[in-house]
């Protein structure tokens, strides 16, 4: 199992969501991170016009662990569905999954999914 | 006879209507998304810096100045030319012209800011300006001409409203409903769950709008008297029955009491009761107060299945709450307080206000959406689908609402 985890511009959390709903991927979670690449963030204004340098800009964080052979497909549909082309779009890490268990009943492994 | 009780009673009225305005701003920035949530107050904090200086330049002397054909105001008050700050308008007015004007500038304020309700989360910001502009002098004050000056053709009529049922609410109301058609729907709309971003914001600015609202109807007595008395009773008593018509709807039909039903409730049964709140007594203001929280929440429903975006129910509320008070208005004139019209019956005051409001919504709807498609096709109405995926706080403004 993997878990994929990828930062994306909260303004097309919408769109992931709802791509990956369409692909079968339902399950996820997300967290409000505040981040920054190699470009330091981007300037705001602030109240009479001066700048105001905004250095950890707000991402959304998402989290979905799912089979091995999925991880592919869903980097595919969250990569569509985030890019913009423009600096910012996020990144997507993939890790290893030991194991999932399921609360509830105790399942493990990939039924547990 | 100008004297120093009543002109102190507008001037402190006068402040109470202004206070609407950020109660609204409020009211409207909780029920935004938190992306638009800055964007959409400012829609209605500019309103008071744009419509204050059009109102004292223009705006006045069209809606209350020399009249011209019963249609609108001439313009020899422009500038407040000859408005007097010492002096009554007329020999047996009880406050000084300025202060009827400046009270009146309020009204014209708070009315384009209720329709920016139903473009939030969207419109450009310059859109918005020219929109507001334009809006107030070609739509807002030949209708206040109509109802409220002298001379005016629906005066003239008989129609009845006390304090804008016509040219505030259903005014607004409609200007909204066409904007919410021509501007079209938010991204996403139907398919993406756009709630409210934040509640106390809604229930504080509903305070807000129902403390400033003592102010916008007794204060449309024009006097300190009895009429101002039975206007604040009323309006109090109607907002209550709002909110347990509206609670009452949310209860039924989606099972739970709704807080932010709570919230829209109060200013549904203020809405309805404005144009009344001269006319009848505290009973009729219970049934005008409970119908409207029932017809607002089923004006909204019916939006939502139309599958039109009036994004903070601008239509539902203000149009719908505000032909229902117009309505009721002719329904309960003289029970409990006031009268009929000397050799007026109830059924042709009742067809009186029917005919205001169709003149209303007919001026408003047609006159909006010229307005709107000239834009359009000019400037643009809309931001593009990137800054409104963004939201508008930063791709408009450079501000969040929420710097934590």
């Amino acid at each position: 199992m993997k878990k994929v985890e990828a930062i994306i511009r909260p303004e097309k959390f919408n769109a992931v969501k709802e791509a990956l709903v369409e692909g079968g991927f339902v399950g996820l979670n997300t967290v409000s991170v505040t981040g920054r690449g190699a470009q330091r963030g981007i300037v705001h204004q602030g109240r009479s016009g001066q700048s105001i340098a905004i250095d950890m800009l707000p991402k959304t964080k998402m989290e979905l662990v799912v089979g091995d052979g999925d991880a592919e497909r869903v980097c595919e549909i969250i990569i569509e569905a985030a890019r913009t082309g423009e600096i910012g779009d996020g990144k997507i890490f993939i890790s290893n999954v030991e194991e999932v268990i399921r609360v509830r009943t105790g399942e493990r492994g990939e039924t547990a999914l | 006879m100008v004297n120093s009780g009543d002109t102190a009673f507008i001037l402190i009225a006068s402040a109470l209507v202004l206070l609407m305005i950020p109660g609204l701003a409020l009211f409207y920035g909780g029920l935004a998304r938190q992306k638009n949530a800055g964007s959409t107050i400012m829609y209605s904090f500019a309103t008071i810096g744009i419509v204050g200086v059009v109102w004292v330049l223009w705006g006045y002397t069209l809606a209350f100045g020399p009249d011209i054909g019963g249609f609108i105001g001439g313009l020899d008050n422009f500038g407040l030319a000859g408005v007097s700050a010492s002096e009554g308008a007329t020999p047996d007015a009880k406050i000084p012209a300025q202060a009827f004007m400046i009270f009146q500038g309020m009204f014209a304020i708070i009315t384009p800011a209720l329709i920016t309700g139903a473009f939030a989360e969207r419109m450009k910001f310059s859109a918005f300006v020219v929109f507001t502009t334009l809006w107030v002098t070609i739509v807002y004050a030949p209708v206040a001409h109509w109802v409220w000056a002298d001379g005016g053709w629906l005066l003239g009529l008989g129609a009845l409203d006390f304090a804008g049922g016509t040219v505030v609410h259903i005014n607004s109301g409609v200007a909204a409903l066409a904007a919410a058609l021509i501007l079209g729907p938010r991204l996403g709309f139907g398919r993406q769950a756009m709630e409210p971003h934040n509640l106390p914001l809604v229930v504080l600015g509903a305070g807000l709008l129902w403390f400033g609202w003592f102010g916008f109807n007794a204060g449309s007595a024009l006097s300190a008297g009895g009429d101002a008395v039975n206007a604040f009773v009323v309006t109090n008593t109607a907002a209550c029955a709002g909110i347990i018509g509206w609670v009452g709807m949310s209860w039924i039909f989606s099972k739970k009491p709704s807080i932010i039903g709570a919230a829209s409730g109060a200013v549904a049964g203020l809405v309805a009761i404005t144009p009344a709140s001269g006319f009848v007594g505290a009973m009729p203001s219970i049934i005008i107060g409970i119908g409207a929280g029932v017809m607002c929440f089923g004006a909204i429903q019916l939006l939502i299945k139309l599958k039109v975006d009036d994004a903070l129910s601008v239509w539902g509320v203000h149009g719908i709450g505000g032909t229902w008070g117009a309505i009721a208005t002719g329904i309960f004139v003289g029970i409990g307080y006031g009268g009929l019209a000397d050799g007026v019956t109830r059924l042709e005051q009742i067809g009186i206000q029917l005919i205001a409001i169709g003149a209303t919504w007919a001026w408003a709807f047609a006159v909006t959406a010229i307005i709107l498609l000239a834009i359009k096709f000019t400037i643009g109405l809309r931001v593009s689908e990137s800054a409104e995926e963004i939201g508008l706080d930063l791709s408009e403004h450079g501000e969040p609402a929420y710097r934590l």
